[in-house]
């Protein structure tokens, strides 16, 4: 049976992780490589590295930083943060990445993903789309509709969030990396709605991000009747009592919900 | 360079053969990527790796690379084809119908049933239908990452299939020619044994 993945998340910023999950009894908890070997130690199914640098100068400490994480790293392994063209993703394909995440580089230019996709294959392209509803949540849902955002979720495009989704899918897309603006970093569960608004229109996997804040969130995202996600974004499992992924699947799995064990 | 111990990749021009090659790398085992017909003639064993669509395996065709590995294979050395490489095993593809398969194991490829959502990306568990070569120390219900739009049909050769929508070839194993639908090189410790054991595998 496929099974729902959870995805490890690091942020890093010039070649430290600054957020992500953290463990006990890490040797270095900000060095990348050992964050993500941990991590798929503890039962990840995958690794996402976000570099989060602000500027554009640390290209080489990104790939040096990409290169030690692939190393030992036998799980799908994706980097976002600052391709802007297909010399920056082939770079970072180079350094070891199996995907790349894409996201206001490809808002700008979309055939960015198509020529991507033409180069790699469509299952190393990953577009991130940053989301925020535009209407109140009192309202009915089928009026609710959701705004990208870009640049870091700093500026608001006017574009629809599921129109875009369907176009990235049809530019070549493999996956869509969806974060809601508005539950991120709030723990207050992941955006449901939005999350099955997009997974409906669109028949790439669809991988949940923001606002989680316990397993019943995870268990809420994967429900065929909620969230219908086919993956989900951890990043700080660590601040709801949970020490590591296996925990998490641990909890999922007494739920009924399908994952990768024992992993 | 080649020499007639090594492990020949067939690079045809897509995809990132890097992951492939580090898990070799991993194992400790020489491999080179390679474009060149010479390198596919001379190796001990091949990899032909795949991602996308079905017509990229035209960058076998005008390149002499098809004829090298076709000639290889019949004279008995290894060859295992990974994802869209597994794929290239059977007659062809619906894919892209006018590229033609190896044809060394019978059947089509088709796309998944209307039931699921294609593609089939993630983690699904394989169901051992024979323990063979290469699924040696491989619990039978192991789980494999896969990212796929077009299925194998199930055949003599299949020694392990995977559940979506319907059972298709996950594994298929017929003298020296060997295939897998899923990724080994992501699929953690249970994808190493299986490189492993192809790199072990004796004829």
């Amino acid at each position: 049976m496929l099974t729902k993945r959870i995805i490890a998340c690091l942020d890093v910023d010039n070649g430290r992780v600054v957020k992500g999950v953290q463990f006990v009894n890490l040797r270095d908890a900000g060095d990348p490589a050992d964050c993500a070997l941990a991590h798929a130690a503890a039962g990840a199914d995958e690794i996402v590295l976000l570099d989060i640098t602000a500027t554009s100068g640390n290209r080489n400490t990104m790939l040096d930083v990409v290169s030690c994480t692939a190393r030992d790293l036998f799980i799908p392994f994706t980097v976002g943060g600052g391709i802007r063209e297909l010399s920056d993703a082939a770079a970072v394909f180079d350094a070891g990445a199996d995907k790349i995440a894409i996201n206001s580089a490809a808002v700008k230019d979309p055939s960015l993903i198509t020529k991507i996709a033409a180069r790699f294959g469509s299952q190393a392209v990953v577009v991130a789309i940053d989301a925020r509803r535009r209407e109140r949540e009192s309202e009915k849902s089928y009026d609710k509709t959701f705004e990208v955002y870009v640049a870091g979720g700093r500026t608001a495009t006017g574009r629809d969030a599921l129109v875009w989704a369907r176009e990235a899918a049809e530019c070549g897309a493999g996956e869509i990396l969806l974060t809601s603006m508005d539950r991120d970093g709030t723990q207050a569960g992941f955006d449901c709605e939005l999350v099955r608004t997009i997974a409906d229109a669109v028949s790439i996997p669809v991988i949940a991000s923001g606002g989680a804040g316990s397993p019943q969130h995870f268990i809420d995202v994967f429900d065929i009747n909620k969230g219908r996600a086919d993956a989900a974004l951890a990043a700080s499992i660590f601040h709801f009592g949970l020490e590591n992924i296996a925990q998490l699947k641990s909890e999922l799995r007494a739920a009924n919900v399908p994952v990768r064990w024992p992993c | 360079m080649s020499s007639s111990k090594t492990i020949a990749i067939v690079d045809y021009g897509v995809g990132n053969l890097n992951s492939v090659k580090k898990a070799f790398d991993h194992l400790g085992v020489d491999v080179v990527v390679t474009t060149e017909p010479e390198a596919i003639a001379t190796a001990a064993k091949i990899i032909l790796p795949g991602v996308g669509h079905f017509s990229a395996l035209s960058g076998l065709d005008n390149t002499g690379l098809r004829e090298a590995v076709l000639r290889a294979a019949n004279a008995g050395t290894p060859l295992l084809g990974i994802c869209l490489g597994m794929q290239w095993l059977f007659d062809g593809s619906d894919e892209a119908p006018e590229f033609a398969g190896a044809g060394i194991l019978p059947g089509r490829c088709r796309p998944f049933p209307a039931s699921v959502k294609s593609p089939h990306v993630g983690w699904n568990s394989l169901a051992v239908l024979s323990s063979t070569r290469l699924l040696r120390g491989v619990a039978p219900d192991s789980f494999v990452y896969y990212t796929h739009s077009f299925q194998a049909p199930v055949v003599a050769a299949t020694s392990a299939t995977t559940e979506y929508g319907q059972p298709f070839s996950a594994v298929v194993e017929q003298e020296n020619i060997f295939g897998v639908q899923f990724h080994p090189e992501k699929s953690s410790d249970v994808g190493l044994r299986i490189l492993r054991n192809f790199c072990e595998s004796a004829l």
